[in-house]
């Protein structure tokens, strides 16, 4: 298993106890009340960007058909990049969507497309590493 | 990796820069509120990453690694998990066009026809779901 791969994996199981913590304060706080404007989207988000999709991304980046005998993962460059900004895109969102929520001065506002952004851009730098490897061997 | 895991992953990474793209819009929206009716396309955001992305591939991997069966079909029944892939597809776009022409009934039809996919895939590879080398 590259390293690569073992990062994407140990943070999506980081991701999976946080989005589950986040359960706990939406359960919490739908029993006495609390105002969690923003949290539930962000519940959401962990789970399937955090846990789901950032699994996904580690195997198929271990599993996949080789891209060539000398870069057999591709670009390893593209690959660090992916992590990095899906990790800084999720976090930045999960910061700022419920300040969004709460408070809205438009700092939130802009963090939260710029949290767009960063996620977007990793999704499709994963397409780009990827696509050349969906082959027969 | 088999054609039709290549035409299922395929698929599911065209549906992730779909809905990443929805996605990116309606975050970004949502922080500066620069077309409110974009919030019409938060069913197809959601299709295109849960059945489009996460469903696809998951069910591309499965086709290639799923423990092979001896004989002439070492995949299981091959036809019927091209008819998953088609259903599953069909049914997407059924679902998503629902949110953007408003007219109803396009995303039940999609729903069935997705199940009707998921179906097939479930016939086509159960004999499959077994030990290497061993009898399901």
């Amino acid at each position: 298993m590259p390293p690569l791969t073992r990062w994407f994996i140990r943070a999506a199981l980081v991701y999976l106890v946080i989005a589950l913590l986040c359960g706990i304060l939406l359960a919490g706080g739908s029993l006495w009340g609390w105002s969690l404007t923003g949290v539930f989207p962000v519940y959401v988000h962990l789970f399937v960007v955090g846990w789901l999709t950032l699994m996904i991304f580690g195997v198929a980046y271990w599993m996949f058909p080789k891209y060539s005998r000398d870069r057999p993962r591709a670009s390893e460059g593209i690959g660090w990049a992916v992590f990095v900004l899906i990790n800084f895109g999720l976090v930045l969102r999960a910061i700022s969507e419920p300040l969004a929520g709460a408070a809205s001065p438009p700092l939130w506002g802009w963090l939260l497309a710029v949290a767009a952004l960063l996620q977007w851009l990793a999704g499709v730098l994963f397409v780009v590493n990827t696509w050349g490897r969906i082959k027969e061997r | 990796m088999p054609a039709l895991s290549r035409w299922f992953i395929r698929a599911s990474l065209v549906y992730l820069v779909l809905g990443l793209t929805l996605g990116g819009l309606l975050l970004a929206n949502k922080g500066l509120g620069f077309y409110p009716a974009l919030w019409r396309s938060l069913p197809a955001h959601i299709e295109f990453l849960f059945l489009g992305w996460m469903v696809q591939v998951v069910l591309g991997v499965a086709y290639w690694i799923l423990p092979r069966l001896g004989g002439k079909a070492p995949r299981g029944i091959e036809w019927l998990a091209f008819l998953a892939f088609g259903l599953l597809n069909l049914g997407i776009w059924l679902s998503v066009a629902q949110a953007i022409f408003l007219v109803d009934g396009l995303a039940l039809a999609g729903q069935i026809i997705e199940s009707l996919g998921a179906v097939a895939f479930l016939v086509a590879v159960w004999q499959r779901v077994k030990p290497f080398g061993g009898s399901a």
